[in-house]
């Protein structure tokens, strides 16, 4: 009798065991998938921007609820959540710079709506937005490089002269005329897109990347010397040894045929 | 019920038909009430609500928010702001008082899904199936948490089809629908009850707070009871019953205490005897319509 009870206990207990492993088996693997969409869904399309005031990727996926208030206190068509079935995280707020950039608010809206601080309410100076940064990705199609004076995305920036400036130069087609070359100021630039939303060509020769795209970064070991000179008063290594300049080349010239002889 | 028949003739015969829905209609009209007032913004432009289930302003004064993806962002190891967290609160309070699985029942988008994979699951007569341990929606609930802890990311959002299906009905659906009719093939083909009743770790969630849930359903007049087991066909998570009604020998409350109950009210519809009702949870009053004296031996011999 005991032992029949036993034996059947040892059995409901092998029984709950199995049980046990199984149900653990079977929501682990699923973790784990859940796990690697995550992982996946922290790589943001290159054409997605984020809210002003949103931090790193991986922080706003951590922070955002999507609860999509930021994008209903957008005033203009920027803001929308992104749906199941596109590149960036589901039901995460975003805008696509050629097709509606924000309008950098004053009052900065989306930021004021935003419950959890994923939008950071430090931000209270549109101008301090990191949203993305402009990158001119295409010289060879802008038409400024080309020689002309189309200067719109330039005269469209919220910071013009800051963000965006056009720095002159020689045009070495016809060696007479000047060009206007936009250049984008990281340090200024909010990447609210206006430029890329207005750029004249087909495609945009100016476009705003995410900053972790656009941006490079220096090795940490690297000194600028005229910085340090201007910190210091005075250079860094006195009397520099001074290497000897290459002469100007002639036509036809290259590093296989020094001189430009035929 | 007789063999053959369908869960609530008697209580149709009994109550009328009316009397025999009353607190499913109920239920459908708040469930939809509660999307109205989200569709009410982009469809009519009348903003009293804005946001979604996962959290949203009303009024421009009032905030709430979802305390389960509260609670996902915490162990992110964010932060959030004072709006999310008093309106976390305010939510977390107000299930605390009507019952934790009422969001279930009376508010969930899936939940008219996964009612009507149940439904045409019993009318195709559909058995057997994946089964799964009790409390596996546990074990899920704490998975959703340490993905999260791990990623740093709300993970378990790129996969909830609650979240998923809400914010599409406002937002816009993409292929959140895909999501949706995966639930409710699950719960047709693959298993009984599957997901609302095993899987799905909001509800795992929600049913916590009910633990101490104020509201809840007492099977006031068990000693009426005439073993018609309507009231366990048409439940959710019928398991809940059996201690309420049954449990009178053992000196057990009438109140349906299991935090599983969804307070959805069927077992008080489709019961002909009116045994169940709404009550508080120290609200241990039993009574009997007819006045029939228990006799339990007579009963088990029957
Ligand atoms: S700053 Fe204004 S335009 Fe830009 S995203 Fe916010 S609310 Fe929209
Ligand atoms: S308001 Fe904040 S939490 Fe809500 S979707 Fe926008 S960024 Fe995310
Ligand atoms: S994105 Fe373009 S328009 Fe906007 S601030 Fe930067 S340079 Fe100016
Ligand atoms: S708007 Fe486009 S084409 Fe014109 S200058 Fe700017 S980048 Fe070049
Ligand atoms: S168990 Fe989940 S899906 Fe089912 S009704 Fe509750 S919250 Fe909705």
């Amino acid at each position: 009798m005991t032992t029949e009870r036993a034996k059947k206990t040892a059995r409901s207990r092998r029984q709950f065991l199995a049980d046990t492993a199984k149900a653990a088996c079977g929501v682990g693997v699923f973790g784990l998938v859940l796990g690697l969409a995550a992982r996946q869904a922290q790589s943001l399309p290159p054409v997605a921007l984020r809210p002003p005031g949103a931090g790193a990727e991986a922080d706003f996926l951590g922070a955002c609820i999507r609860c999509g208030l930021c994008v209903r206190d957008c005033p203009y068509p920027t803001l929308r959540l992104s749906n199941l079935g596109e590149d960036v995280a589901v039901g995460t707020p975003y805008f696509v710079a050629r097709e509606y950039p924000c309008e950098m608010c004053d009052d900065i809206p989306c930021v004021a709506a935003c419950p959890t601080g994923a939008l950071d309410p430090k931000l209270t100076n549109i101008d301090n937005a990191r949203m993305g940064l402009a990158v001119l990705v295409d010289e060879e199609t802008c038409l400024n490089f080309l020689g002309l004076r189309c200067d719109v995305c330039y005269r469209v920036c919220p910071v013009i002269d800051k963000a965006i400036t056009l720095e002159r130069s020689g045009n070495q087609r016809t060696h007479k005329h000047a060009m206007f070359i936009p250049t984008v100021h990281s340090e200024h630039c909010t990447g609210c897109g206006k430029c890329e939303r207005s750029c004249v060509l087909d495609k945009a020769a100016i476009r705003v990347f995410p900053v972790a795209l656009a941006k490079g970064q220096l090795g940490a070991h690297y000194r600028l010397g005229w910085k340090e000179k201007e910190r210091e008063g005075h250079e860094l290594v006195p009397g520099i040894i001074d290497l000897p300049d290459r002469l100007p080349q002639m036509p036809g010239a290259g590093l296989g045929n020094p001189g430009g002889k035929p | 019920m007789k063999p053959g028949q369908r869960p609530g003739q008697e209580a149709i015969a009994a109550k009328g038909r009316f009397a025999a829905f009353k607190w499913l209609i109920l239920r459908r009209a708040v469930q939809a009430a509660v999307l109205g007032l989200f569709l009410l913004g982009p469809l009519a432009g009348l903003w009293l609500v804005k946001g979604n289930l996962a959290s949203s302003l009303t009024l421009d004064i009032l905030p709430l928010t979802d305390p389960y993806v509260l609670v996902q962002t915490l162990v992110t190891g964010h932060l959030p702001e004072t709006a999310a967290v008093l309106g976390a609160v305010i939510v977390a309070l107000f299930y605390v008082l009507v019952g934790g699985r009422a969001y279930c029942a009376w508010v969930c988008p899936v939940n008219p899904v996964t009612d009507a994979a149940h439904w045409l699951r019993d009318r195709l007569g559909l058995k057997g199936g994946m089964q799964f341990r009790r409390g596996t929606r546990y074990w899920v609930l704490a998975m959703t948490l340490v993905v999260a802890a791990l990623t740093g990311t709300v993970a378990w959002e790129l996969a909830n089809p609650v979240s998923m299906v809400f914010r599409g009905l406002v937002f816009g659906m993409g292929f959140a629908w895909a999501v949706l009719a995966a639930v409710f093939l699950f719960d047709l083909f693959v298993s009984r009850r599957g997901w609302c009743g095993h899987l799905c770790p909001v509800g795992a969630f929600y049913g916590l707070l009910g633990a101490v849930s104020l509201l809840r359903v007492s099977a006031r007049r068990r000693a009426d009871c005439n073993d018609c087991m309507d009231c366990y066909a048409v439940c959710p998570e019928p398991q809940v019953i059996n201690p309420a009604l049954k449990g009178a020998d053992q000196g057990a409350s009438p109140v349906i205490l299991s935090a599983q109950c969804t307070n959805c009210g069927r077992c008080i519809d489709v019961c002909s005897k009116d045994v169940f009702t709404f009550a508080a949870r120290p609200d241990r009053r039993e009574d009997s319509k007819t006045g029939a004296a228990r006799d339990s031996s007579l009963r088990d011999a029957a």
